[in-house]
C-alpha cells in the first residue's frame, strides 16, 4: 500500500500505528494458552525450583543439594538412571540400525508397510504395551512357558520385575525414535557414491564401512541422543516392569513426594534432572542441528 | 524364489542371499515392535484366570467383569470426559495461539512460541509434581476441571506445532485478498484460512484427545477419588497383580485409538488436501 504524496508523514504514522496495534492484538490471541501453560506449569515448576534452595526450616540453603551428594542412595539413583538410559540407547542402536538399513533399501511399498509396524507402538497406549510385556515376560508368562516347552531352558527365567524387563519395555518404546531420524539420513545418501566405491574396487563390506556408515552417522547420533535424553525422564516402565528394583530419578522424585512428603528433596532432584535434560538437549541441538535432521529437509 | 535370492540386492552387487541374515534381523525387530500389542487382543477373550496364548477356551468373561465393576465404569467415564473436554479446550486455545504468533511477526512472538513448547521438554514427573503443588494451593486436586486444564497444558504444544506447520504451508496472501475485498481479519480467518488448515485441526484435536486419554503420570498425582482415570486405575492394578480384566480394557483402548485414527484419515482425505 502506498501513501499519497501530499501528506506522507501523517498517513505513514497512522498506518504504522495501526499496524503496531494490530500486531499486538494478534499477539494477544496467544494470551489464553500462555496463561494456562504459565499457571499449570511454568509458575509451579519455578516455585519448585525455588523450594529446592530452602532448608526444612525455610532458610535459604543448599541443604537438599548437599544431601544429594552425601547420601549414597541418591548416587545410586543417578547411576541407575544413566545405566538404564545408556543400555537402552545401545540396544536401540543394535536393533534399529539393521532395521533402518533394510528399510532404506526396500522398494517404497514394502518400506511403507514396515513403517506402519514401526509407528504402531507410537499410537498404542503406553500402559497397554507395558501390560503386554508383563504378560509375556512373567514367570508363568508366554515366553517362559514356550521356552520351557521347547526345552530351551528348564527353570523359569526372571525376565520381569528387574533390569531386564525394564530394558525390554524401554527399548520397545524408544526404538521408533531412533529408527525415524536414522532412516531419514540413510535415504538421503546418494546411491551413486556406493556405485563409485565398488567401481573403484571396494568390496560391498568396504563400501559400506567407508561410505555408507560415515554418511549415516549424523542420523544415528541424532536418534541416539533423542533416545538417551527421553530415557532420563522415564517413570512408568521402571515402576511397573522394574518391580521396585529399578529406581530412576523420576521414581525417586515420586517416592519423595508420595512416601516422605519431602518437597525440598523432590524439587532438588527435579531441578537436577531438568538442568541435565536441557543441557543435553542444548548440546545436541548445537552439535547436530537436530532441527535440520528431524525436519527431514536437505 | 531361489533365483530371486541370487539377484543383486544393491548397486554394490550384493545378492539377496548374502543379505538374508540382515533380513532376518530386521524381521525379528519388526516382530518385537508389533507382537506385544497384538497379543493382548486374543488374550482378552480367554476364559481362563491365567493368561494363556492361544486361549484354550474363549469367553467374554473379562469384558463382563469390566462392565460390572463400578470403579472401572467410573474411570471410563472420567477418561472420556477428560479427553473430550481437553480436546475442546486445547484445540481452540492452541490454534488461536499458533495463528496469533504466526501472523504477528513481532520479535517477542518467537520467545512466546518457545515458552509454550516447554511442556513437552520438561520431564513429565516434574510437570506432575508442579501441577500437584499448584492444585494443592488452589484446592483443585482430584477435580475434573483440574485434570482437563493440566491435560490441556500438555496438549497445547502439540496443537501449536501441528497448526503452525499447516500455516507455514498455507499461502497467507489469500487472507490478504479477502481483507482487501472488505472482510474483517476474523472473517478472513474463519472463512478462508480455517477451512484450508482443517486437516491440521483434526489432527490436533485427535492428538489432544489421545494425550489426555493415555496420560498416566499427572493423573497419578491429581486424579484421585471419584475422578480417577482409566490409566491411573490400570497403573495401580499393574503394580498389584495381573488381572485379565486389564486385557479387556487394553483391547478397548486399542479399538478407540484405531477408530479415531481411521476417522481422522478419512476426514482429511475426503476433500483431498
Amino acid at each position: 500500500m502506498k501513501t499519497p504524496a501530499a501528506t506522507p508523514d501523517l498517513h505513514a504514522d497512522g498506518l504504522r500505528r495501526d499496524e503496531a496495534r494490530e500486531r499486538l492484538a494478534l499477539l494477544g490471541l496467544s494470551a489464553p494458552a500462555l496463561l494456562l501453560v504459565a499457571v499449570t506449569m511454568i509458575v509451579p515448576v519455578a516455585w519448585l525450583f525455588g523450594l529446592s534452595f530452602l532448608s526444612d526450616s525455610g532458610q535459604l540453603s543448599l541443604e537438599h543439594y548437599r544431601r544429594m551428594l552425601e547420601q549414597p542412595s541418591y548416587g545410586r539413583t543417578f547411576a541407575m538412571t544413566f545405566k538404564v538410559s545408556a543400555l537402552t540407547t545401545a540396544i536401540c542402536i543394535a536393533a534399529g540400525y539393521p532395521l533402518a538399513f533394510v528399510m532404506s533399501q526396500l522398494p517404497r511399498r514394502a518400506a511403507n508397510l514396515c513403517m506402519i509396524a514401526v509407528l504402531l507402538p507410537f499410537w498404542t497406549s503406553l500402559l497397554v504395551r507395558t501390560y503386554a510385556w508383563l504378560v509375556l515376560l512373567q514367570r508363568k508368562g508366554l515366553i517362559n512357558e514356550w521356552g520351557m516347552r521347547l526345552g530351551w531352558w528348564d527353570e523359569p527365567l526372571a525376565l520381569v520385575h528387574n533390569l531386564t524387563g525394564t530394558l525390554i519395555g524401554m527399548v520397545h518404546i524408544m526404538l521408533p525414535f531412533l529408527v525415524l531420524p536414522l532412516l531419514g539420513a540413510m535415504r538421503a545418501i546418494d546411491a551413486d557414491l556406493l556405485k563409485a566405491a565398488s567401481s573403484l574396487g571396494a568390496t560391498p563390506a568396504r563400501a559400506f564401512r567407508t561410505v555408507f556408515l560415515p554418511l549415516s552417522l549424523p542420523g544415528l547420533a541424532a536418534g541416539a541422543l533423542i533416545v538417551f535424553i527421553l530415557c532420563l525422564g522415564f517413570y512408568v516402565t521402571p515402576a511397573v516392569l522394574g518391580g521396585g528394583k529399578v529406581i530412576m530419578v523420576s521414581n525417586q522424585i515420586a517416592n519423595d513426594i508420595e512416601l516422605f512428603f519431602n518437597w525440598g528433596a523432590a524439587s532438588a532432584l527435579g531441578a537436577v534432572l531438568l538442568v541435565l535434560t536441557l543441557a543435553l538437549l542444548g548440546a545436541a541441538t548445537r552439535l547436530l542441528r537436530l532441527d535440520r535432521v528431524l525436519g527431514g529437509t536437505h | 524364489m531361489p533365483r530371486w535370492l541370487d539377484t543383486a540386492a544393491s548397486d554394490t552387487q550384493v545378492t539377496h542371499r548374502q543379505r538374508l541374515w540382515l533380513y532376518a534381523i530386521a524381521a525379528l525387530v519388526l516382530a518385537f515392535l508389533i507382537v506385544p500389542t497384538l497379543i493382548v487382543v486374543p488374550m482378552s477373550f480367554s476364559a481362563s484366570q491365567y493368561l494363556e496364548f492361544p486361549p484354550r477356551e474363549w469367553s467374554l468373561r473379562w469384558y463382563r467383569s469390566y462392565l460390572a465393576s463400578p470403579s472401572w465404569m467410573q474411570a471410563t467415564v472420567t477418561s472420556f470426559a477428560a479427553g473430550a473436554l481437553t480436546t475442546l479446550v486445547a484445540t481452540p486455545l492452541g490454534t488461536l495461539a499458533a495463528y496469533g504468533l504466526f501472523v504477528s511477526r513481532l520479535r517477542i512472538a518467537r520467545t512466546i512460541h518457545t515458552v509454550m513448547l516447554t511442556p513437552i521438554i520438561v520431564p513429565v514427573i516434574l510437570v506432575a509434581i508442579g501441577v500437584f503443588y499448584a492444585y494443592v494451593k488452589l484446592k483443585m486436586v482430584n477435580s475434573l476441571a483440574g485434570i482437563v486444564l493440566a491435560h490441556s497444558m500438555l496438549a497445547i504444544p502439540l496443537v501449536i506445532m501441528v497448526v503452525t506447520a499447516a500455516l507455514k504451508a498455507y499461502d497467507m496472501n489469500q487472507e490478504m485478498v479477502a481483507r482487501s475485498l472488505g472482510a474483517s481479519r476474523a472473517r478472513a480467518f474463519v472463512g478462508i484460512t480455517l477451512p484450508q488448515i482443517r486437516f491440521a485441526l483434526v489432527t490436533a484435536a485427535l492428538l489432544s484427545f489421545l494425550t489426555s486419554f493415555d496420560e498416566v503420570i499427572l493423573a497419578l498425582f491429581i486424579a484421585g477419588g471419584s475422578n480417577s482415570t482409566l490409566t491411573r486405575n490400570m497403573f495401580n492394578a499393574l503394580r498389584d497383580q495381573i488381572d485379565p480384566t486389564i486385557a479387556a480394557i487394553s483391547t478397548l483402548m486399542i479399538v478407540v485409538t484405531t477408530l479415531l485414527l481411521v476417522l481422522a484419515q478419512r476426514y482429511g482425505r475426503e476433500r483431498g488436501d
